[in-house]
């Protein structure tokens, strides 16, 4: 069992993102809590980045919102180190290549391992770059994240072999945001992915309603949802805690039941 | 190391989504590039269509003026479009019909890839989608009329700093969004594999020409060639042919803005340190976190925070120097071409003219001197008046 495997144990996983930061860290932290109380099984908690180019309008001023507020890589890491001996799921980073590069991969590396972090999610970094990162996860014990696209067709089994943790499917073409319709053959891509492996297969980019999570349960073994939590944050501010709890209660109940 | 390297520098640092498109796209190129019917139509459209080769003009007042190394102009500014974009535009339009795809969309920052990339739409009836920052909307605002004329698109970016970098962000984000039928036709020697490479063999044509030209006129290669760099495309054509020949020296002229010591530049090579971004791994300007930052240049086409990895590499080998040139002493320049030589040379090609100012003097008169004109300047005479508390109701 991998670390991020836990999240896929004996049931659908839900999984879900938010910018630390947004709209600061005190607000994050009471968020994550929040959310692991609600049901979640995994955590990605995104690093703002300044040039976001996966990420649609949503997520995009979140990062912004964050940065503006004085969010940094360092700040967040000490975030995490407080929080992390109260909670018992999976944690990863989502960030950019050059938040880590920046940084120092090693440094950056070697900060998560002594926080607890389990994972990392670049979507700037695939499969033919990854030797960028992997072995500095590997020397930290991080679990680094691959993902497979609609777009990654003979892709997808050499990806799914060589990936750690649980493999991330774009669900559509296009950036991250809600979407009213997926319309990717999701189940192709997983029976694809589970003839070269049986690594968990978690679905994300533009779910956002009970419906879609049940649906893509039902295909996949898990669900990741960002943009429709960053959307409750932007509108509510450091009252989101509340309804960001009852909107991810309502997924979870969704997903645990599949 | 992965493919598209430059010693440390490029590579394909991008979604996965991608990936796949990125890979087609350098098969069909390595197939196409020794292709003789692709580079039989291409040199067509280069000769009868954009008007190479461009001149390799003998700048005698300037020459004279300045009492040191002669001084030649390559006259990219006479291209069709006005520009040396168009080499790389005609290019990859070109490999995009080969593809079958039936729509272009393109990054401009001054506006001239932007032109560039509409204009060759335009003729060979795909459609067209620019995006412009916002901030170079407005100042560059007779360009936008002009992609629009020519039937293109042009959608303001109001993410980020709202310049190149940002409208960078936004053709990125659009071609994930819609890959089957749309060729992103990316402006300058950057990006992932293969663009540096491919961008580059479309430019070095203003290399290639300068070589023979300088040949045939004096009989031996220049002691130096200047341009600018903001992603580096016209500076690596007009270098590419030259970088063997190591007695010929390479200057890259970078945005100084105002001043390589104040916030408000965008000199990569100066102030950027190694990152990854846009694709690439290369030279950036960025914060302690890796955040990008925001850049600052009077031109808007070398408003950019980072440079192509193929320039990182000659810097990092030392076979290319770059120089921090200021908006101040760029419209000096572009002042001094216009009044000296009749000619009016645009923003971004003053940087590298303002550093010919400097250097020509301190060169004895046997030594000679190619300055990439790379593009004309007429847009830029509305924001050198305002630079210089003009009112011209543009």
């Amino acid at each position: 069992m991998t670390k991020l495997g836990k999240a896929f144990e004996n049931k659908k996983a839900f999984i879900a993102f938010i910018t630390a930061g947004d709209p600061d860290l005190e607000t994050t932290e009471k968020l994550i809590y929040e959310m692991v109380n609600n049901g979640v099984d995994l955590i990605e908690i995104g690093i703002p980045f300044s040039d976001p180019i996966a990420e649609g309008v949503v997520i995009q001023e979140a990062d912004l919102r964050a940065l503006e507020n004085g969010a940094t890589t360092e700040k967040i890491f000490d975030l995490v180190a407080k929080i992390r001996p109260n909670i018992d799921i999976p944690l990863v980073f989502m960030t950019y290549c050059n938040v880590i590069f920046g940084y120092g991969t090693e440094k950056f590396t070697s900060k998560c391992e002594e926080i607890g972090i389990d994972g990392l999610i670049v979507p700037d970094v695939p499969y033919e770059e990854k030797d960028e990162l992997l072995p500095f996860c590997q020397k930290h014990h991080l679990e680094l994240v691959s993902l497979v696209a609609p777009t990654s067709k003979d892709r997808i089994t050499e990806i799914a072999k060589n990936a750690d943790g649980f493999l991330y499917i774009v669900s559509s073409l296009g950036v991250t945001g809600v979407r009213s319709e997926i319309k990717t053959d999701i189940g192709e891509i997983v029976k694809a992915a589970k003839s070269a492996s049986d690594i968990p297969c978690a679905v994300g980019f533009g779910i956002s309603t009970p419906e879609q999570a049940e649906k893509m349960c039902s295909q996949a073994d898990g669900i990741i949802i960002g943009s429709a939590i960053v959307r409750i944050i932007a509108k509510y501010g450091k009252d989101s805690v509340k309804p960001v709890g009852e909107y991810v209660r309502s997924i979870a109940e969704v997903c645990h039941k599949v | 190391m992965s493919k598209g390297r430059f010693g440390i520098h490029g590579g394909q640092y991008i979604p996965e989504t991608l990936m796949n498109a990125v890979n087609d796209l350098e098969k069909e190129y390595n197939f196409y590039k020794n292709d003789e019917q692709f580079n039989k139509e291409l040199t067509a459209l280069y000769n009868e269509y954009a008007g190479r080769p461009s001149l390799l003009y003998y700048a005698e007042k300037m020459t004279n003026d300045l009492g040191g190394a002669k001084i030649y102009l390559k006259r990219e500014d006479l291209n069709h479009t006005g520009s040396h974009k168009v080499n790389n535009a005609l290019g990859q339009a070109l490999l995009a019909k080969k593809m079958g795809k039936k729509r272009l969309i393109a990054e401009t920052g001054a506006g001239q890839h932007g032109v560039a990339t509409a204009t060759v739409a335009a003729l060979m009836g795909m459609e067209c989608e620019i995006f412009m920052g916002k901030v170079d909307t407005e100042r560059q605002a007779l360009n936008v009329y002009r992609m629009e004329l020519l039937g293109a698109k042009v959608h303001p970016v109001t993410s980020g700093t709202m310049t190149l970098k940002d409208a960078v962000n936004e053709t990125f984000r659009e071609w994930v969004s819609r890959i089957d039928d749309t060729h992103y036709v990316l402006g300058s020697v950057m990006g992932p594999h293969p663009f540096p490479t491919m961008v580059r063999d479309f430019q070095a044509v203003i290399s290639k020409e300068i070589k023979s030209q300088i040949l045939e006129k004096e009989g031996r290669l220049p002691d130096a060639v200047i341009a600018c760099v903001g992603g580096g495309s016209n500076a690596i054509g007009a270098f590419y042919h030259f970088i063997d020949d190591k007695d010929v020296r390479l200057i890259g002229c970078e945005a100084a803005g105002r001043g390589v010591d104040t916030p408000e530049n965008a000199a990569t090579m100066a102030n950027g340190r190694l990152g990854i971004f846009h694709g690439m791994k290369s030279y950036f300007c960025q914060d302690e976190f890796g955040q990008i930052a925001p850049v600052y240049s009077i031109s808007a086409g070398l408003d950019y925070p980072g440079i192509g990895p193929e320039h990182a590499g000659l810097k990092d080998a030392g076979r290319a120097e770059y120089v921090p040139i200021t908006d101040d002493e760029a419209v000096n320049a572009f002042e001094y071409l216009s009044r000296t030589e009749g000619i009016i040379p645009a923003i971004e090609s003053s940087h590298a003219i303002a550093y010919a100012l400097k250097l020509a003097p301190t060169l004895p008169k046997d030594k000679i001197i190619v300055i990439n004109i790379s593009g004309r300047g007429d847009k830029d005479v509305a924001a050198i008046a305002r630079y210089r508390g003009v009112d011209i109701h543009d």
